[in-house]
């Protein structure tokens, strides 16, 4: 029964997504008040598909074996937490966890939108339910999470034991929360296109969901390059793979989009193109969602191929990004451009930043598809990889940061007073930096030596808006702009040291026999057999020292039964000023063993900043939803004219 | 605003759109397809490897007779069940030529008596130079060479039993 009344809950939805939909046709047409009966409507449904997906993580939790989905991906055999986990570690699972925030977010759209007129909201809640009706359509024709099988098999055939680890628990859902999150900025960009009221308070409601999208994908993104990092055993944090790919550039467009949505909110200006950014960022999102779960693109997370599931997604992501873009260029002629600035002006900056995050967004999507569109039209088949990402998107990022340092300097409408002299403290540790590399390491590669540099200048300048004032009394979307832009200079400075001072050593070696790595000496004392609950292991016995102490390491290679499977878990040791990564491999037939050893100084930064760059967007979020809440609510007086205007 | 601004996502998503399309109604094609079809063998000149068995260089294979050219190794599971087929290649009159990759000469002689011999000569490629300048992947591949010595055909996997007419043909046109 448990499976039944997810799919009876799912079904529900989709109806009263269809009704959603009808009242807001209905509405326009009329000028009927339907926002109440459509709050409802969209409040129930968000609880119906928490239902259904609750009612999926049952029958994983109890694995009901004769829920097919349950059968091909879970085992009794397996961890508790990742039967749980296997709920969305596939491709029907993750498709209702996607509809579930859908709808989630609609029912928050619905009960916090006071702040965008009648028609306004009436029309985002709208395209929120067509969104939702297509990816309920989906689910129900072509991805049933909820089918049984008969008569029921006796035991399940496993999770990818390379997603049997605590990541998945968390990765997935961060992204997916992110990628949907962004729905609502594209479902209140289509309604206001629609009304044509493109303003201030528009973008004061869009913010909090721009934001908090941002900080989940940025989240998530982090989270994956480490997952990536010690999983897979190849020692690299990003490998511009396709679907890292699709879920950097949703994050390249949304942080566009934050940005300029703050010239909306304070200035009324850029009306035009930060609702281009609202739909783009969302259409990002679904290209992500398309490109993984159809699995045309060659890549690591290319689930399986399947070509009615991708037919169908495409369908709606041409139906829905098309119908956006035919809006944007009907409507946007209409829209009244808002208050003008000088040359020399905040918003000046952040158009510029806006320029440069779409151009390395385009260089990443044309690096992405291009193999697909030169097979398509030469038949050649080729690979676009590193080379080409890091010689393009890397001199862009570079410059981009440099220029966060100044834009947060610059005052809005025009700026009189002169910019570069605050600069002069950071401009001179950026110096020191440099001749510092210049002097320790001369054969050190272009972008790592500017890397350096820059981080240690943004660092700096970063702060620089908190100088000069009481820093208590800054506001928390300062603070947050400062802690987030500041992650940015310890991120950058975490990849130049792992580009300019990796050491890596590959070497066939037997018990007994000493490596050497960066300043560590690495023995391999033993190589033993181990096991664990549904795998058996080989386990190295390692013995590090770089002259104080010796520290053990014990990097496995196991095999996994159901489904048999080898994985490698490599064993990574942090100290504070790097970390050493290990890796056992194979045995070769004289009876040595394959050991893979990194030393990476200071690569831990690369995530440090990943996560500041979210701790500064949550503090910024929090400073905004204070005010949204606490200081700025409408006066009864403000609430009546917007009602009866 | 420009109208080329305007509608010019729309033109990105359609380009975008249409590759996709195509790229699901097309079957995926993981094979690498050699680009040296049609144009003369690369010049090489591989050592024997096994006793009693000659060498392999490009004039071999250029004799006025049309040459299979077989890239195999000892260590390649699918070479097993294919040297069966190229044995009933060899009892039609097909010359069948060798490219051991990355193989050991005991190992090698070790294949060959156990699955049977349908090599004519057998080069050792130690370091899968010579098959990555004929433009292939993998093992097994085989190449059809023309008289004159220019690649006529590739054959990506092994040769099945039901390739036998096939490969036949294409022999007969390479003639």
């Amino acid at each position: 029964m448990i499976a039944e009344t997810g799919l009876g809950a799912l079904w529900l939805a989709a109806g009263l997504a269809a009704l959603q939909f009808l009242l807001m046709i209905i509405a326009l047409r009329s000028g009927a008040d339907v926002r109440r009966p459509m709050r409802s409507i969209a409040v129930v449904q968000g609880v119906l598909t928490l239902i259904a997906f609750a009612m999926l993580l049952l029958v994983f939790a109890r694995s009901d074996m004769s829920v097919a989905l349950v059968f091909e991906n879970s085992n009794s055999m397996k961890p508790f937490i990742y039967k749980v986990a296997g709920a969305w570690g596939n491709h029907e699972g993750s498709m209702l966890m996607w509809v579930t925030i859908l709808a989630v977010a609609g029912a928050f759209v619905a009960l916090l939108a006071h702040r965008t007129s009648e028609r306004t909201t009436v029309a985002a809640l709208g395209a929120q339910a067509v969104l939702a009706l297509g990816f309920y359509a989906f689910l129900l024709i072509a991805s049933n999470p909820f089918a049984r099988l008969w008569p029921a098999p006796m035991d399940g055939q496993g999770l990818n034991p390379l997603l049997q680890d605590p990541g998945l628990a968390f990765h997935p859902p961060t992204l997916y929360l992110g990628y949907v999150g962004l729905s609502v900025a594209f479902s209140f960009a289509v309604g206001a296109l629609f009304t044509g009221e493109v303003d201030s308070r528009l973008a004061r409601a869009m913010r909090p969901w721009v934001l908090g999208a941002w900080i989940l994908l940025t989240l998530g993104i982090t989270a994956g390059s480490y997952w990536a990092y010690y999983e897979l055993g190849w020692g690299g944090y990003w490998f511009w793979d396709p679907v890292e790919n699709a879920s950097l550039m949703p994050w390249l467009a949304a942080t566009a989009l934050l940005h300029s949505i703050n010239v909306l909110a304070a200035r009324g200006a850029l009306k035009a193109w930060t609702m281009m950014l609202a739909v783009v960022a969302f259409s990002m999102s679904m290209v992500g969602t398309f490109l993984v779960r159809s699995g045309i693109l060659t890549s690591v997370h290319a689930f399986a191929i399947d070509p009615q599931r991708g037919t169908f997604l495409l369908a709606l992501l041409a139906i829905y990004v098309g119908a956006a873009f035919i809006l944007f260029a009907v409507r946007a002629p209409f829209l009244k451009e808002g208050a003008p600035f000088e040359l020399v002006s905040r918003e000046s900056g952040l158009v510029i930043n806006n320029l440069i995050l779409s151009v390395i967004l385009g260089v990443v999507f044309v690096g992405t598809l291009y193999p697909l569109l030169v097979e398509a039209v030469t038949g050649e088949k080729l690979s676009v990889g590193a080379p080409y990402f890091d010689a393009v998107a890397g001199p862009l990022a570079l410059l981009l940061a440099v220029l966060v340092g100044i834009g947060p300097l610059i005052a809005w409408r025009r700026e009189r007073r002169p910019v570069f002299k605050p600069l002069a403290i950071p401009a001179l540790l950026g110096a020191t930096a440099l001749a510092i590399s210049i002097i320790l390491d001369p054969g050190m590669r272009i972008l790592p030596r500017l890397g350096f540099t820059i981080a240690a200048y943004l660092a700096a300048a970063a702060i620089l808006p908190l100088v000069g004032r009481n820093p208590l009394r800054a506001p928390l979307a300062t603070w947050g702009m400062v802690i987030a832009h500041f992650g940015i200079a310890v991120a950058l400075a975490g990849m130049a040291a792992n580009a300019a001072f990796s050491s890596e050593r590959l070497a066939i070696a037997r018990p007994g026999d000493i490596l050497n790595v960066g300043p560590w000496e690495v023995q391999l004392a033993d190589v033993t057999p181990t096991a664990g609950k549904n795998w058996t292991a080989i386990e190295a016995e390692l013995r590090a020292s770089r002259g104080d102490g010796i520290i053990m390491l014990a990097p496995q290679s196991r095999f996994y039964s159901d489904p048999p499977t080898e994985t490698s878990e490599s064993a990574i040791r942090t100290c504070w000023n790097g970390q050493l990564y290990t890796v056992i491999g194979k045995q070769d037939v004289s009876g040595a063993w394959q050991l893979r050893l990194w030393w990476k100084p200071f690569v831990t930064l690369i995530w440090a900043g990943g996560a500041l760059i979210a701790i500064g967007g949550a503090l910024a979020l929090l400073g905004r939803l204070w005010r949204l809440v606490w200081r700025r609510r409408p006066t009864p007086e403000e609430w009546r004219r917007e009602r009866y205007a | 605003m420009s109208r080329a601004f305007r509608f010019a996502p729309i033109g990105v998503l359609l380009l975008i759109i249409a590759a996709l399309v195509w790229r699901l109604a097309t079957p995926k094609d993981n094979n690498v397809h050699s680009t040296m079809v049609g144009k003369p063998v690369p010049a090489f000149d591989l050592p024997s490897i096994v006793p009693n068995k000659p060498a392999l260089s490009s004039a071999d294979v250029a004799t006025g007779q049309p040459h299979l050219v077989n890239i195999f190794a000892s260590w390649c599971v699918p070479c097993i069940t294919e040297v069966k087929v190229l044995k009933a290649l060899q009892g039609r009159g097909v010359h069948i030529d060798g490219i051991a990759v990355r193989d050991r000469p005991a190992d090698l002689a070790d294949f060959l008596a156990r699955n049977g011999d349908p090599y004519e000569r057998i080069g050792s490629d130690s370091q899968s130079d010579v098959q990555i300048s004929l433009g292939s992947s993998g093992v097994p591949e085989s190449f059809i060479v023309d008289g004159k010595g220019v690649i006529r055909f590739q054959q990506i996997g092994a040769i099945e039993a039901s390739d036998v007419p096939m490969i036949l043909s294409k022999l007969e046109q390479a003639r």
